[in-house]
């Protein structure tokens, strides 16, 4: 009697931590959805103010980043996806010119946006396939612990960062 | 912002990771991070230890990764860990190694809040059995945003843990090696070419570079060898003739000043591994010393000299080709006056001042705060384990 009970009493509490870890998981991928959402955001207005910086030189951008600003929710990847080709195309493509001098911290700051897209992605798509791998275990299905949360999805979109050109006046080596 | 670095390897005993964990805290604090390094201290040698240091605790050998690591651990060990969170007031604790039976694992159970890891090891088959762990498991979902130091690293990762990491590369303290004085007596006249790295360890290819000597050194009389490592030659110096050998300078291990001016001591830099590199420390350390450098074609080489053009390639293995390209080297100061500073342009990607800025990023992509301004999120705190309330509110973060 005593020992079913202590058992009953161990099986709670080890039912509780999958729970809180659990608990743990789904707040991880909330944090890290917003933290992708912050990024794309970033990247968007850094293509904005780049090509209104340029003048003319970036329009594509400009057009891709509004695309991607104004996208419904099942087009947002691909909205994204080809402002990075956006990016990629309009900064790799011609090389360096005199008048990228004066877009030196706008560029910088897109080069900056690009890689914490990246990185941002990388993060929230973790945070899903740990999620999911939890929540395919048979304890927690059979106990309902993940209760009604929605189950996460991937991110998937083409985040490679451009890699834009060394300006010509570079740091300075001894 | 306020960082906790977790460091698994003992301090006082020389290996990557520590290396890699110092000069991050002290880029990070040249930022303007206030950082905190915990790592287990052997021995304190007199207080010689960095200000921002905080021992764990004594280490003990273990064996670990088919080495002998010295790992800290325990439950005195992991109350000196909580007691170091919970005073910390951290940001962020970045976590090497954290399936790593140390500290590293300890602080993971015992933190919640913004967690960022580095994995380092590129072994296939260490991580198989640790992940396959419910505890362990545990400790790995709770990190946010993972960093890998190199491609293999990163495969290891994905193929063990699921999931992705960023790959942020090994820095070089560039400025510690840019300039030295040559140790007394080279490069000298005749030529010179030096290998740092153990002698004892086939795949660090020194046997190449001595077959390499063997058949340039006829042509060349007063051609000289710097060979700087620990382990015993003796295998690999079988190759080298009887009447060559007083050529080659075996210099033994070296301090970290005498090693950097090693850097500057041959007049042609020589890289012969055979593989098994996951980015070739040796190399970038050379590149910041402004060396022309001779390396093998391994893919982590070719990438780090930009495909030959801050260094001159070999096929790997090869000595013939090997002693070809290093001879034509040795006859043309103008291109070694210009590889020269094809390397030190190409070296400051790998800066420790860049790759800290790169890791700042991924602290503040978790944190979603750029570390000064408002919205400085909540920290890093102990976790109070499960909840009994926990059960009744399912799914309900």
């Amino acid at each position: 009697m005593v020992g079913t009970l202590l058992a009953l009493a161990l099986f709670g509490f080890y039912l509780s931590w999958r729970v809180t870890r659990l608990h743990r998981l789904h707040h991880r991928v909330d944090t890290a959805r917003a933290g992708l959402e912050a990024a794309l955001l970033r990247r968007r207005t850094a293509a904005l103010d780049l090509a209104a910086a340029g003048t003319g030189a970036f329009d594509e951008l400009s057009e891709a980043a509004e695309a991607a600003h104004e996208a419904g929710e099942g087009q947002r990847d691909l909205a994204e996806s080809t402002l990075s080709r956006a990016l990629r195309t309009s900064l790799e493509s011609h090389g360096a010119t005199e008048r990228w001098e004066l877009l030196r911290p706008q560029l910088a700051e897109v080069e900056a946006a690009a890689k914490g897209v990246h990185m941002a992605r990388t993060f929230y798509n973790g945070a899903v396939s740990d999620t999911h791998r939890a929540r395919r275990s048979r304890l927690v299905r059979a106990f309902r612990l993940a209760g009604t949360a929605p189950l996460p999805d991937f991110f998937e979109i083409d985040d490679q960062p451009p890699r834009i050109p060394v300006l010509p006046v570079g740091p300075d080596i001894p | 912002m306020r960082v906790g670095l977790v460091c698994p390897y003992a301090w006082d005993v020389p290996g990557g990771v520590q290396q890699h964990v110092g000069d991050l805290a002290e880029a990070l604090i040249g930022m303007g991070h206030e950082v905190s390094v915990l790592a287990p201290v052997g021995d304190a040698q007199g207080g010689r230890l960095p200000e921002y240091l905080v021992p764990a605790g004594k280490p003990v050998p273990v064996p670990y990764n088919g080495s002998v690591a010295r790992l800290s651990f325990g439950p005195r060990i992991a109350s000196r860990v909580r007691r170091w969170i919970a005073e910390g007031g951290f940001d962020v604790l970045h976590i090497h190694e954290p399936s790593s039976p140390s500290v590293s694992l300890l602080a993971c159970w015992a933190a919640d809040g913004p967690l960022v890891a580095t994995f380092h090891t590129s072994n296939p088959r260490s991580r198989a059995m640790a992940v396959s762990s419910p505890a362990l498991r545990s400790a790995m979902e709770k990190i946010n945003g993972r960093i890998a130091v190199s491609e293999a690293a990163r495969r290891t990762l994905v193929e063990h843990l699921g999931g992705d990491a960023v790959l942020i590369p090994n820095g070089v303290a560039v400025r510690r090696f840019a300039r030295a004085e040559p140790l007394p007596g080279w490069p000298g006249e005749g030529g010179s070419i030096g290998f740092l790295g153990r002698l004892d360890e086939p795949r660090k290819g020194l046997g190449v570079l001595l077959e390499a000597f063997t058949l340039m050194a006829p042509a060349r009389p007063s051609l000289r060898l710097l060979v700087a490592g620990p382990g015993d030659p003796s295998t690999a110096m079988a190759v080298v003739p009887e009447h060559l050998r007083e050529r080659v300078v075996l210099l033994g291990r070296l301090d970290d000043a005498d090693k950097v001016r090693a850097y500057h001591s041959a007049d042609v830099f020589c890289a012969p591994n055979l593989g098994g590199e996951s980015f070739g420390i040796v190399l970038t350390e050379a590149m910041a010393a402004g060396a022309s450098i001779v390396a093998s074609d391994i893919p982590a080489f070719s990438a780090v000299l930009d495909g030959g053009a801050a260094g001159e390639l070999f096929t790997v293995g090869d000595p013939v080709h090997m002693a070809e390209r290093a001879g034509a080297l040795l006859d043309a100061p103008e291109r070694r006056a210009e590889l020269s500073v094809a390397a030190r342009r190409a070296v400051h990607a790998y800066d420790w001042d860049t790759v800290a800025a790169d890791v700042a990023h991924v602290y503040q992509t978790v944190l979603m705060w750029d570390g000064a301004g408002h919205g400085r999120p909540e920290g890093v705190r102990l976790d109070t384990g499960p909840r009994a309330t926990a059960l009744l509110h399912r799914g309900t973060p």
